[in-house]
């Protein structure tokens, strides 16, 4: 008899349901007491080294629609291109920066808001560089497993040129849909990046 | 204590079964038929930004974020069944996943949830949030304390409610490893009956989301409690790895 192989299955994933702000951001819907604030939600720290920046968008469904009960993650480096936390084993990231925010879409406009600082480059997993960007994972009601996707900087051309990721990408009409187009806001570089979760200009998401 | 570094645990994630998941369109869970991509999926071999994720320390929890009987309490216990949920988060070698933030958030006994969007019109318990967190210890454990939650009814068929039920919200050590689902209570027929579980593919995948009874960990006069394991995904040892420095 063939030896098992002894591996476990990944528990399924289920949607977030439309309430995932009890758990998440109590304190956004009103359950105020339980957390002194909402995880993910705390401003980054003004020892935190890099460009300040603002990304900003909506969460669009296949019909046109802006949702309003969407919960966006985002995971980024630091501004030298440093993962903080866990299997960074390159080098020490900036102490004072987390690399993780979480912020759920206005329950009225739809728009979500992060404000962060751009990140550097890290490298692909043949050591060529990636352009930076910023790893977002979403979650809603209506969406069964949360869905990755990665905001690129419309300012970064050359960088994004030679990215190893979207140089892979073969219907290249869809590369736009991860590139987040930049205004200055008050004086704040302010990315706009928009995610379209189906239809013509359906953002591009990874199975990581 | 086992080092978070060492080679094994350094490799890529394996990855993910898809048709162990739900797949994003599934019909009968109507709110997927708009928000589900029609496009395939771009596979992406774990980078960095992948294999890397936030830590979350001890420190930032609460004496009371794992008792929900407790935590949002004003004038008394909420109302319910008093409830037990422990398990641990494994990775699919069967590792503990020490460190791993666990959220959890439900509805009160009666099914009714405590969010400014909800108008059912079962009772708001006034002693009862429905949110709580914890962090895993080094051999991958977790528990809370909470109140049963109620089925509940929801506007996707005509008739249909959502069986009691648990979200929980699981960070690993990885972003590859983010994870949301919910626990289900062993025994309950509305298990089956549910378009969410449905979007499930097999039968046997839904069944490790369903709590089982453990009258063993129970308290005599006062708690039942639920053991629900959580498997995260697993990675391959570094030696199998074939990668350059600095990833």
């Amino acid at each position: 008899m063939v030896q098992k192989l002894g591996r476990l299955r990944e528990s399924p994933s289920q949607t977030a349901g439309p309430y995932v702000h009890i758990g998440t951001n109590p304190n956004f819907i009103g359950i105020n007491g339980v957390y002194a604030a909402d995880l993910g939600s705390e401003p980054v720290p003004a020892a935190v080294k890099g460009e300040r920046i603002v990304v900003t968008g909506h969460v669009i469904d296949g019909g046109g629609n802006l949702l309003k009960d969407a919960l966006i993650e985002i995971w980024q480096a630091d501004a030298d291109g440093l993962y903080p936390g866990r299997g960074e084993h390159r080098g020490t990231a900036d102490p004072a920066f987390t690399g993780w925010a979480r912020q759920p879409v206005d329950g009225v406009t739809g728009l979500y808001r992060f404000e962060t600082i751009k990140p550097g480059s890290a490298p692909y997993f043949d050591g060529r560089p990636m352009a930076p960007h910023i790893t977002f994972w979403v979650v809603a009601r209506g969406i069964n497993i949360g869905l990755h996707t990665r905001l690129y900087f419309e300012d970064e051309e050359t960088a994004n040129a030679a990215d190893p990721v979207l140089g892979r990408i073969e219907h290249r009409g869809r590369i736009p849909t991860l590139i987040a187009t930049r205004s200055v806001e008050s004086g704040v570089p302010t990315y706009t990046f928009d995610i379209h979760l189906q239809g013509e200009k359906e953002t591009i998401f990874f199975d990581i | 204590m086992r080092n978070e570094n060492s080679s094994y645990q350094d490799g890529a994630f394996f990855q993910r079964d898809r048709a162990w998941h739900p797949p994003a369109f599934t019909p009968d869970y109507k709110t997927s038929v708009l928000r589900s991509p029609r496009n395939a999926l771009l596979s992406l071999g774990n980078t960095i930004s992948e294999m890397t994720g936030p830590v979350f320390g001890h420190d930032m929890l609460g004496p009371l974020d794992n008792d929900l009987i407790r935590n949002f309490a004003t004038t008394g216990d909420p109302i319910g069944p008093r409830t037990i949920v422990y398990g641990r988060v494994l990775d699919e070698n069967a590792r503990p996943v020490a460190g791993a933030l666990v959220e959890f958030w439900q509805a009160n006994a009666g099914g009714r949830y405590r969010h400014k969007k909800e108008t059912y019109l079962a009772a708001i318990d006034p002693n009862f949030g429905g949110c709580g967190r914890t962090i895993t210890d080094e051999e991958g454990r977790y528990w809370f304390r909470t109140i049963k939650p109620g089925a509940y009814p929801w506007p996707n068929g005509v008739n249909d409610w959502r069986p009691a039920h648990i979200h929980f919200s699981i960070f690993g050590h990885a972003f590859a490893q983010r994870l949301i689902t919910q626990m289900y209570f062993e025994g309950d027929p509305m298990i089956w009956q549910c378009p969410i579980v449905q979007s499930i593919p097999s039968r046997e995948a839904v069944e490790t989301l369903v709590a089982a009874l453990d009258r063993e960990a129970s308290l005599p006069m006062d708690t039942l409690a639920y053991k629900f394991d959580i498997v995260l995904r697993g990675r391959r040892s570094t030696m199998f790895e074939n990668r350059k420095e600095g990833n």
